[in-house]
Parts: C-alpha cells; sequence; structure tokens
C-alpha cells in the first residue's frame, strides 16, 4: 500500500498527524482518504478547485508530481507520497 | 481593559495590572493573522490566518484563547462563481468579520476579497454567499467593482444597525458602500456625496472606495468613511456624504479611524501621506482628533514619534472604548491613550506588522 508522508508544519494544524498507509493508487484517491481521517487537511492542500494549492508541493517517490490540477498521477502499491509546502521567504 | 493584536507573526494578548500592560500570552506564534475580532454578545474570539502556503483560514475561541477551534467548512464561493476576468472566483483573504444585532440570536458575517459576502447563521453551520450582492448589476453587468493596491474588490467593512439586524452597511473597495434592509435580499448603493478622483466621473454611482466606515452605535444614522478621497460622514443613514477633509489642510488620506458611540461629534483618524507614499506625513506619526463633527481637526502628537516616522496604520489597526485608544502600525509599533489621545504611551516597538488591533473593556 502507497505509503502518505506529511511536512511536520501540517502538525500544528493537525495533531496526531503521522504516516499513513493508502489504499488510493492515485494522488487524487489517497488525498480523498487522508481527508476523512484528518478533516479539513485537504482545504490546506487543495484549493475551491480541487487543484493543489500554489504553494504546495507533492513527490512522489523524488519526483514532484504531473498533474497539479486532478492529481491523477498514478502510484503503485509501494508509492512513497510526500505532502511539502513549497520553500518561501518573509 | 485588554487588547488582542494580530499581527502577521501571531495573535498577541496585552493585559493591564498594577504594573501596568504588559503581554500576557501569544496565540498562533509565527503564523499571519489578518484579522482579530471579537463578537461581544457571544464573547466569541475569532482570528483569520492568511497562511502563505494553506490558503486562508478561520479559528475561534469561545473561552477566551484557552483553546481554539478550526473552521473545517470555510466560505466557499459557488463553482459558478466568475470574477470579471472570466476565471472563478477564489476565496482571497477575509477581510471583514461582523456580529449579528442584538435582535436575532446568531449569525456572523464575514467580508471577503474577491467581493463575497458570507452570512452563516449557526443553524446552517455553513458560510453561505450573498448571492443578491455577488449578482449586484454594478459588479457583474456594469463592471464597476474592481481592486485597488489588490488585485480584486474586498469587502472590509459591514456595519450592522444596532436597531435592526436585517439593515446592513457595507464597504467595498472598490465599489462603494451598499446598503440592504432585508438581510442581504437585495441592495443599492449609498454613494451620493462621495468623490472618486480616480475616475472619469468623480460622483459615479458605483466605484468608490472606502477605506474604512464605522457606524456611531447611539445613533445609527451617523457613519464615518475615511475613504480614499478625504474623510467623509453621513448624518441620514448614507442618504448622503459629506466630506469633512481638504488636502494639504486637514487629514485626508489614510485608512485608520476611530469613532465615540457615544459621542457622534468625536472621531480619530491616523492620516498617511499619500496613495503614492506610505509613510506618516512628514515621517511625524500623528492622530487628528475632532469634537466638532469634522469641523475642525486637532492634531494629537504627545508621546509619538515626531521624526523618521515612517509607520502608517491599517485599517483595522485602530480603536477606540471612551478615552482608550490603541492603534498598530504596519512597523511593529504599538501605542495607548488612556486620555481620547491628548497623550500616547508606546506598549511595543518591536512588534511584527500589526493588522488588527481589539479593545476588550473588562
Amino acid at each position: 500500500m502507497p505509503r502518505i508522508h506529511f511536512t511536520s508544519a501540517l502538525s500544528r494544524f493537525f495533531p496526531g498527524l503521522a504516516e499513513e498507509s493508502c489504499k488510493g493508487l492515485t494522488v487524487r484517491e489517497v488525498v480523498d482518504e487522508i481527508e476523512i481521517k484528518y478533516p479539513g487537511i485537504k482545504d490546506f492542500i487543495l484549493d475551491e478547485e480541487g487543484k493543489l494549492r500554489k504553494h504546495v508541493n507533492i513527490f512522489v517517490g523524488e519526483k514532484v508530481i504531473h498533474d497539479r490540477d486532478k492529481l491523477s498521477d498514478s502510484l503503485s502499491t509501494d508509492s512513497e507520497v510526500l505532502i511539502f509546502q513549497a520553500l518561501s521567504g518573509g | 481593559m485588554r487588547i488582542l493584536v494580530g499581527t502577521s507573526k501571531g495573535l498577541i494578548l496585552w493585559e493591564k495590572d498594577e504594573q501596568g500592560w504588559s503581554i500576557s500570552q501569544v496565540f498562533f506564534e509565527g503564523m499571519p493573522v489578518s484579522l482579530v475580532y471579537v463578537d461581544e454578545l457571544s464573547g466569541i474570539w475569532w482570528a483569520s490566518l492568511a497562511h502563505r502556503h494553506w490558503g486562508q483560514k478561520i479559528q475561534y475561541s469561545k473561552d477566551e484563547g484557552k483553546s481554539w477551534v478550526s473552521v473545517v467548512e470555510m466560505p466557499r464561493y459557488p463553482s459558478d462563481a466568475v470574477l470579471s476576468s472570466g476565471k472563478r472566483a477564489k476565496l482571497k483573504k477575509i477581510w471583514s468579520i461582523q456580529q449579528r444585532g442584538t435582535d436575532i440570536d446568531e449569525g456572523i458575517w464575514l467580508g471577503t476579497e474577491p467581493g463575497g459576502l458570507f452570512f452563516n447563521s449557526a443553524s446552517e453551520e455553513k458560510f453561505q454567499l450573498v448571492e443578491a450582492l455577488w449578482n449586484h448589476p454594478s459588479r457583474v453587468d456594469e463592471n464597476q467593482w474592481f481592486g485597488a493596491g489588490r488585485d480584486h474588490p474586498f469587502i472590509h467593512s459591514i456595519l450592522v444597525d444596532p436597531r435592526d439586524s436585517d439593515h446592513i452597511y457595507i464597504g467595498v473597495s472598490c465599489a462603494g458602500v451598499f446598503e440592504t434592509t432585508n438581510r442581504g435580499k437585495s441592495w443599492r448603493p449609498k454613494n451620493e456625496g462621495l468623490i472618486a478622483a480616480y475616475l472619469p466621473n468623480p460622483n459615479a454611482e458605483v466605484g468608490h472606495d472606502p477605506h474604512a466606515m464605522q457606524l456611531v452605535r447611539s445613533q445609527p444614522d451617523v457613519i464615518w468613511q475615511q475613504n480614499h478621497c478625504g474623510i467623509f460622514k453621513t448624518i441620514n443613514g448614507g442618504g448622503e456624504w459629506q466630506r469633512l477633509s481638504e488636502p494639504g489642510i486637514t487629514p485626508h488620506y489614510g485608512f485608520a479611524l476611530a469613532i465615540d458611540h457615544e459621542n457622534s461629534q468625536r472621531a480619530w483618524v491616523i492620516p498617511a501621506m499619500s496613495d503614492e507614499e506610505r509613510i506618516a506625513p512628514g515621517l511625524q506619526l500623528k492622530v487628528y482628533r475632532t469634537e466638532d463633527g469634522g469641523k475642525s481637526w486637532e492634531g494629537l502628537t504627545r508621546g509619538l514619534p515626531q521624526q523618521f516616522a515612517f509607520d502608517i496604520v491599517f485599517r483595522h489597526s485602530f480603536a477606540g472604548a471612551g478615552n482608550t485608544l490603541v492603534f498598530g502600525s504596519t512597523t511593529g509599533n504599538l501605542f495607548l491613550s488612556e486620555d481620547a489621545g491628548d497623550s500616547w504611551e508606546v506598549l511595543s516597538n518591536y512588534l511584527a506588522r500589526i493588522e488588527s488591533v481589539v479593545l476588550l473593556p473588562d
């Protein structure tokens, strides 16, 4: 099953946030799954249109996903999915 | 008396004891608190967080900050809500939060960018876009709403008539003042007498730029307005606005406005140099007070920096309660007066950019 990892920055808003194993085999399915466990987290990652927020990145393995709009990138059972914030200053 | 100060890097609570004023608690440390608001009827504290990565969020506290709850169902523009560019409208920022009046039990209003007003009646447990305003012909057909300083128009002031919660005014930058008497089912512009010097027709019905508005609770037909093009007041519920300022002679341009809810003749403003130069005029930080309804303005400087002050004060960063006034600046300075502005005490020079302040009476 794909494993999903989160930036520690999200732990501040979702105490108890930890690595999860998911059943989904696309990035979209995995994000929908974690929303069930952590209600509201999807709104931190995606905008109103369901697109990946501008300053958020999702990696599968070491590569950034291709489809930021529909999150259709496929996963394999041993995929490691990482949700990170993009770097910014200020 | 306590003070809540929303800054770009946290929400700070100040309290006064025998030793004087001091910080008693910091909430949301390191986070951009774009707005703090206290619902005086319910006692609920509201904080809007403008995350750079995670979008706009709202949290509220029913126990004065001991615990905070995230709003999971954030206000959401419907999928068919589009901007003048044809792009889909998305929530950019929460600009105002406003409680209902005493005549109804529940309800909270949100003013947002790009121009949507939302209401949560509590019974629905969800913020609903006020469709009649969003679909107002002046926005949809005439394209008279536009951004200034921001990419899109935003609703920064929501004034609820204390006699009637169905009667509401809003201030939109840029569009102007709108009024509803049926809790949002229909709206009409109330901009007669305002001046939009940047438009081909400065007296246009819509397209004005109120920066901040306040309604006098003891005389709800009196509304003060700091506008892009001067200081204005109406004494007949927006039937007509009268300009109370002259460029170069009186305070004129600015954002911050505080009023006396018991005395409709008294108000304070903190001017900025100009649209082009957003600094304290002459690099001197001054509060101006009127005691005669805006006929004359007195500059108040005791305790305020009178040289090399680059501060300006944002629209939600000036608050008053009786003779107590507090304001915070873009450069992180917080000032307090307990004698109606005659003298000022520095509470801090080391805060982050101050976005909003709230005075909490005992």
